[in-house]
């Protein structure tokens, strides 16, 4: 591991600015994702700011019904606070179906939002892999992709982004805090915050390096209090999921009046499918309506020799997940 | 914590209710310092990339993966390991659970298995949810033997003896296996 300094941010100000100010430094959170890629020689940074201990641990009521989770809330504390289990329940059993209990009571909320694919070629500096080293080719492509991306994935890189939590906040409408380098504010739909894959997988977020998540809002929804969260994976517990989705569901009279669908381990980002949802809104609440929504959102997916699997595997748990909270 | 040269730090920890003060590479990880500093090695290096649970510790009483902690990171914290968990003279009810129900064979993952119950006994207390809860909003959990594996999948145990663990546990947090 290179050497590095550490300084400990007693503000967002002071920890962007220190950021901002050396190409060489990196923010530090609970550590779970970057202490390890450091450790593998993935990250090699000169400067690592903690932010772990910023005033952004609480998570709280909004004046308009929703709930912020300030992003330096550990993992373990959003899945057990009252407000999360109760509106927005989805949230919970997501963090829940991740990691294990010691690494939840060490990750952040924003950590999670940011950490890094689990593509082995990207953890391991000696192989190729465009993401790591633009460049350099995707090893993935022709090699171990099992697990990889069958949505929005490029020439150039077939990566999921291994997040649990990160589905369901993409299905719940949440809005991320930023503060960027230069100090300036901003609020971005979660789903605009990661990066369509294409020719710089390296470059992974719509918002510029050393940009700091400050918080995640989310908004009142009666559709949320009702959301679940479906994983599956190779073994019962503690790995990555190979599919998962997160949904909630309103009918009325057969007919769906409101639905959220959001898909992971299929994409470089939390997938929103926005197209499933729109075929449903109106239609009728039946198993054949749910199985043609699902099956155009699908259409585009793009298989490669090791997972065309994901392909039904999805299909199958959102249409269960579907009836199911329907009845 | 206060960083002198490049690459150095002062480090403040309070490990099994006794104060240190020493200088350190920001490089060594808690697990490292632990170990190799303090001399207490009944906190074990399995993987050292967070999947395996022998180093579990208790961070301020938390359970946490000791090999992904920055020593500098945890600057100011107090830690509790396996030689801090009995008062002394009695074993922790925990350790004599895994004595009396062989909760172990080659033992090397012990240490964390024991530290990584005791917080996770607490957390089920304060009414923690887990993934296999069926209720997630449910205000009371039971420790029955589904809980506690799922609640245990952090710590693996290559030995296998994983029936006699979670019957120990069961033992401590009054559940049935």
């Amino acid at each position: 591991m290179r050497e590095f300094e550490y300084v400990r941010a007693g503000a967002v100000a002071e920890a962007v600015r220190l950021v901002a100010a050396d190409r060489d430094a990196r923010f530090l959170g609970g550590g779970t994702n970057l202490v390890d890629l450091m450790r593998l020689g993935v990250e090699r940074p000169g400067l690592l700011v903690d932010v772990s201990g910023l005033p952004l641990d609480q998570v709280t009521e909004t004046p308009d019904g929703g709930v912020y989770i300030g992003a330096m809330v550990r993992n373990s504390d959003v899945a057990a606070h009252p407000l999360i289990r109760e509106r927005y329940p989805a949230l919970a059993q997501a963090i829940l179906d991740g990691a294990s209990g010691q690494l939840r009571n060490m990750a952040t909320t924003g950590g999670n939002l940011l950490q890094r694919t689990r593509c082995v070629y990207f953890t391991d500096p000696t192989k190729p892999c465009n993401k790591r080293q633009p460049g350099s080719g995707c090893s993935a492509i022709e090699g171990d992709h099992r697990n990889l991306a069958i949505l929005g994935a490029s020439p150039h890189c077939v990566a999921t982004h291994p997040s649990d939590m990160a589905v369901a906040l993409a299905a719940l409408d949440a809005r991320v805090d930023v503060t960027e380098p230069r100090g300036g504010m901003r609020t971005i739909p979660l789903g605009d915050l990661y990066r369509p894959l294409g020719d710089r997988p390296d470059q992974e977020l719509t918002v510029p390096e050393g940009t700091l998540v400050t918080g995640v809002a989310l908004p009142p929804s009666p559709l949320a209090a009702r959301s679940r969260y479906r994983k599956v994976r190779e073994r019962a517990s503690y790995a990555f999921a190979i599919g998962s989705v997160a949904a909630a569901l309103d009918t009325a009279d057969g007919t769906v009046r409101d639905v959220r669908i959001a898909l992971g381990a299929v994409a470089s980002r939390p997938w929103r499918a926005h197209t499933a949802e729109r075929i449903l809104i109106g239609g009728p609440a039946t198993e054949a309506a749910y199985r043609s929504a699902i099956d155009a959102e699908l259409a585009h997916a793009q298989p490669l020799r090791d997972n065309a699997y994901k392909v039904p595997l999805v299909r199958t748990i959102v249409v269960r997940m579907l009836e199911e909270l329907a009845g | 914590m206060t960083s002198q040269r490049i690459g150095v730090s002062t480090v403040r920890l309070v490990v099994n209710d006794e104060p240190h003060e020493l200088e350190v590479d920001n490089r060594m990880s808690l697990l490292d310092l632990l170990r190799e500093r303090l001399g207490a090695t009944g906190t074990k290096k399995g993987c050292d990339h967070g999947q395996c649970g022998a180093c579990t510790v208790l961070l301020g009483g938390r359970r946490v993966n000791s090999c992904l902690i920055l020593a500098v990171a945890a600057s100011g914290a107090s830690v509790t390991t396996i030689e801090g968990v009995g008062d002394g003279t009695e074993l922790h009810p925990l350790q004599r659970a895994f004595l009396e129900h062989d909760g172990y064979q080659c033992g090397y993952c012990t240490p964390g298995q024991i530290c990584s119950a005791i917080a996770m006994i607490e957390e089920a207390a304060a009414g923690w949810p887990s993934a296999v809860s069926a209720d997630v909003g449910a205000a009371k959990v039971s420790l029955d033997g589904e809980e506690i594996r799922e609640r245990m999948s952090g710590n693996l145990c290559r030995c296998g003896a994983y029936v006699n663990i979670v019957a120990a546990i069961a033992d401590v947090a009054g559940g049935r296996a």
